[in-house]
């Protein structure tokens, strides 16, 4: 064993290991462990990689269905859309490294996300990120938002894929500790996934992709702790992305994996070497044996422990067929990508790791990994929030000009700012760019298109944290619906604080609940996810943020819905039931000044119900204009689609709704606004009261203002205030 | 028409430039890597956008240098069509086969989204399918398409009808609130001397189908190929 350094309880700790868990690994070993081992379990047994405190919970969470082929567990989830083809992603979170260093720790995760995806043998086809700041006039804001836009930019546009969609929120809870959530979505054939279940005793392990560095070492730990004030401090564990040296790593992965070399896969994501050597040979129940001094490292003097621990970008792991070797190497070379045969596969069921000549580790694999701790940690359930009856809100002099402010606010303006720094068109077959319900892009050579959306009401799952759940995995599949497309499954990202305090877990178990229940109810199981934890700086939570990232297929992106309204003289429906809820919504806070009370329910039979119907309409050809209702409720709904469309509105307050106000702004769930021309309205209405759809007539199509109930504002002006927040806001500098 | 597309490391709309010249031609254009020194006879190469060998130095500095672009050179002085579309526009003018060069985007940010673009000459290959002054709708998406030269080549380029495409209003208008980059003189495009070369910051390719949301990139691709036949 090299240099025998004795492991303090100091040390111990700074691995971020209690001192149960450091007695399990000395049980494991029989042995004191050196410091590459410690430095092995310490990664491996993170939060981050263990899914220590949310395993139990997870668990409860729907993962199958007819067309699911790889649930949870592998690099992404797989699902089958029909012709032979399967969409594979995954979202993953960048939190803390983009606080850190807002540019590279957005573009790694960017890079993260899409290794995982290429890495079953997709090609990424789209992007989306889910973004949360601080308060627009924190001081740290501007300067985050800045970074992270272009950090995501800056990768996926090199990459040549598009970033299609997502979401950006601003919430106080967020100040020092935003989240950054990557999601991937790419193509492949069903018959040809890679997994990463190591294989073949004898087989050679080998290296390809960038060289090992000494940053991102710990990036894994870091990630399973609270910020505190010194996390500045922890720039070194930011890793640095080079977008170029993946596009190289994506096409050499992708041209060998069309040949029949490959036995396993496995980027090289958090806690690197480690992890991926860890988990290909614990998958396959085999051992696994490296060369250290093998491995590609652009420093030198680098020891086992850093080897192993660094999280440097754009590297995989790869076991192949002895006799592919020539032909993998001359591919890897053509790209001018590293290649480096470091080690092979044992029947001893350890991981040994040799260096200088000298062992650095030898370590049993399956216990490493199925000894992990679990922990059932305690949890309270959340207070539950009284109702907020529609009268104790004040409604507002003017429904109009509330509108205008509420169009023009942090979480409701235009995302354009963030959405023109992506290239949204490379490749050609984006469908549908940023700014409506989903994002659609077509696949080649085809008619189908795959239809995504992130989405999460944080305010909600505060609230109410199983209707929150719900809410977000049924407003998912519901932009999935509102574009036409079939909704298949779900990633999500679960963004908690620590786990370690018994009101945080119960934000993460009871939003499970209501995530699994809405998965149930709407045939939409979890394929992939990440967790992250600790999101809290100085003891403070975010606010609960299980981000969902839905797919979905449309069999011909011709008859694909848009937001926009296309003509004039079109009737303006509302489809699903409107009770005027008020409560944590977005008029509440920002027009009444409260952040307050129960969040809408989530109905989700009515959801399937009035989803159903939206979507039969939507195939069958005959309704090309629709829009979901969700934050700012329905006369945001409408404004939007007016100014998608550059024509206005005439609307009329039913007589039935008891406060215009909420009428026009509560958040209640399970609608659609459409727009058909004039002639269609009633064969279109009869047939929502056939399929037991609530519908009413809003209004109509036409002029360039939005007209409710006499009076009158300009599109241009409406515009002016939704276009205008985040040039400001950024361009103050 | 026989076409062939240079495709460097780091190329990235290699494939959008071959369905758009599959579209006009019929026929798949022939892909070149950036290795191969022998250029098949060809037409017309077209060179892609993306981020060629990562342009982590100044944007197509090292591709023009690279031994495939040389022959495009050679080949392009002998008379045949070469258009360098974003990243490849950048490219042939770091070769030398364009004046002038492309700075960074004035806001220093990357930008994407529809322009107006309008035709300032149908006299070349490129732009026969167009009337001069007609306005398209094209997508940019670029961080590097700041157009500068000196002021004697503008004039020159100007006098010598060289300016192919300028950014503009939806009526044709020039203003800076048009310019996606801060061109210099809101140049989005020029033509070599001899009109067989064409660079532009704007994507014709992603503008050929209805799906696009315009197909009015689609007559420059056709021009070419009524060009030569």
């Amino acid at each position: 064993m090299s240099k025998v350094q004795k492991i303090t309880p100091e040390i111990v700790a700074e691995h971020g290991l209690s001192a149960d868990e450091y007695k399990l690994v000395l049980e494991i070993m029989g042995r004191e462990p050196s410091m590459t081992e410690l430095g092995i379990f310490s990664v491996m047994w993170s939060e981050h990689c263990s899914y220590k405190s949310s395993k139990v919970h997870l668990k409860k969470l729907p993962t199958s269905a007819p067309w699911v082929i790889q649930g949870p567990g592998e690099n992404a989830g797989v699902i089958d859309i029909g012709d032979g083809q399967a969409a594979v992603f995954k979202m993953e979170s960048h939190n803390h490294p983009s606080f850190i260093e807002p540019y590279q720790g957005a573009a790694t995760g960017v890079g993260g996300i899409m290794r995982d995806v290429f890495t079953m043998g997709a090609r990424p086809i789209a992007n989306l990120n889910a973004l949360r700041f601080g308060e627009p006039n924190d001081p740290k804001t501007r300067h985050l938002v800045s970074g992270v836009v272009a950090g995501i930019g800056g990768y996926g546009n090199c990459m040549g894929v598009p970033t299609v969609g997502g979401e950006v929120n601003f919430h106080a809870s967020y100040n020092g500790n935003i989240l950054v959530n990557a999601m991937t979505v790419g193509l492949a054939d069903a018959d040809k996934i890679f997994y990463s279940a190591a294989a073949g005793v004898g087989n050679p392990v080998i290296y390809v992709g960038a060289k090992t560095g000494r940053d991102g070492i710990h990036g894994a730990t870091m990630a399973s702790a609270e910020f505190t004030e010194d996390s500045e401090e922890k720039r070194p564990t930011v890793q640095v992305g080079d977008p170029f040296t993946e596009k190289l790593l994506l096409e050499a992965c992708l041209e060998l994996m069309a040949t029949d070399a490959i036995v396993a896969i496995q980027d090289m994501g958090a806690a690197g070497l480690t992890s991926s050597s860890v988990e290909m040979s614990s998958k396959g129940g085999l051992g696994i044996e490296l060369d250290l001094d093998k491995v590609p490292v652009r420093e030198t003097h680098m020891t086992a422990y850093e080897i192993m621990l660094s999280e440097s970008q754009e590297r995989m792991l790869m076991v192949l067929k002895p006799e592919a070797m020539d032909k993998a190497r001359a591919i890897f070379e053509k790209w001018e990508l590293d290649f480096a045969e470091i080690g092979r596969l044992t029947d001893t069921g350890h991981l040994v790791l040799k260096k200088d000549g000298e062992v650095a580790a030898d370590m049993p694999v399956a216990p490493l990994v199925e000894k992990a701790p679990v922990y059932e940690r305690p949890w309270v359930p959340t207070p539950a929030q009284a109702e907020i009856a529609a009268r104790d809100v004040p409604a507002p002099n003017d429904l109009l000009s509330a509108l205008k402010t509420m169009l023009g606010s942090a979480d409701l303006a235009s995302r354009r700012w963030v959405w023109e720094q992506y290239d949204h068109l490379v490749m050609g077959h984006t469908a549908q760019r940023p700014g409506g319900d989903a994002a659609v892009v077509r696949l080649p050579d085809s008619a189908k298109a795959l239809a995504m959306t992130s989405d999460c009401t944080p305010r909600y799952v505060f609230a109410d944290p199983k209707t929150g759940g719900a809410q977000a995995v049924a407003e998912t599949w519901r932009n999935l619906t509102a574009v036409g497309a079939r909704p298949l499954a779900i990633t999500d990202n679960m963004n908690f604080g620590n786990p370690q305090r018994p009101e945080i877990m119960g934000q993460f178990a009871l939003s499970i609940e209501g995530m699994a229940e809405a998965c149930k109810a709407l045939d939409y199981p979890v394929v992939s996810g990440n967790v992250s934890l600790y999101n809290e700086t100085n003891g403070k939570g975010i606010l609960p943020t299980p981000t969902i990232g839905g797919v979905g297929v449309m069999a011909d992106v011709a008859r694909m819905a848009t937001i926009a309204f296309k003509a004039k003289a079109e009737t303006v429906l509302l489809l699903g039931e409107t009770r005027g809820w008020l409560g944590q919504s977005i008029y509440l806070r920002e027009i009444a000044g409260r952040e307050a009370g129960a969040p809408p329910p989530v109905d989700l039979a009515a959801e399937r119900r009035n989803g159903d119907f939206v979507r039969g309409v939507i195939e069958a050809g005959a309704l090309v204009t629709c829009h979901d209702v969700s934050d700012g409720g329905l006369l945001v709904a409408v404004a939007e689609m007016a100014l998608a469309g550059g024509i206005g509105a005439n609307l009329v307050t039913p007589k039935d709704a008891a406060e215009a106000h909420a009428f026009w702004f509560g958040e209640d769930q399970a609608r659609y606004v459409i727009a058909v021309p004039g002639g269609e309205a009633a064969a279109v209405m009869t047939r929502a009261k056939a399929a037991g759809v609530p519908v009413a007539i809003l209004g109509e199509t036409g002029g360039d203002a939005l007209s409710l109930d006499g009076r009158s504002l300009k599109l241009a002006e409406l515009k002016g205030a939704h276009e205008s927040f985040l040039p400001r806001l950024m361009g103050a500098a | 028409m026989k076409s062939a597309i240079v495709v460097f490391p780091g190329s990235n709309r290699e494939g959008d430039a071959k369905a758009a010249l599959k579209q006009a031609t019929g026929k798949d254009p022939i892909m070149v890597w950036h290795r191969d020194t022998a250029l098949p006879k060809v037409d017309l190469v077209l060179v892609p956008g993306g981020f060629s060998y990562g342009d982590y130095l100044r944007c197509g500095a090292i591709a023009a240098n690279s031994p495939v672009l040389r022959e495009v050179k050679a080949r392009a002085e002998g008379g045949m069509a070469v258009i360098g579309i974003c990243n490849g526009f950048q490219i042939i003018t770091e070769a030398g086969l364009l004046p002038g060069v492309l700075l960074r985007n004035a806001n220093l940010k990357f930008v994407c989204r529809n322009v107006g673009l309008r035709v300032e000459t149908s006299g070349s290959r490129f732009t026969a399918g167009y009337k001069k002054g007609q306005v398209l709708s094209i997508p940019v998406a670029h961080h590097d398409g700041n157009y500068f030269a000196d002021p004697r080549t503008l004039d020159e380029l100007e006098a010598e009808d060289r300016i192919a495409f300028r950014y503009c209003g939806p009526e044709g208008r020039l203003d800076s609130v048009y310019n996606p980059n801060g061109s210099i003189r809101h140049i989005a495009g020029i033509l070599n001397k001899k009109r067989n070369v064409l660079g532009l910051m704007p994507h014709p390719e992603n503008a050929i189908e209805p799906l696009h949301g315009s197909t009015d990139g689609k007559a420059l691709f056709t021009s070419m190929v009524e060009a030569v036949s």
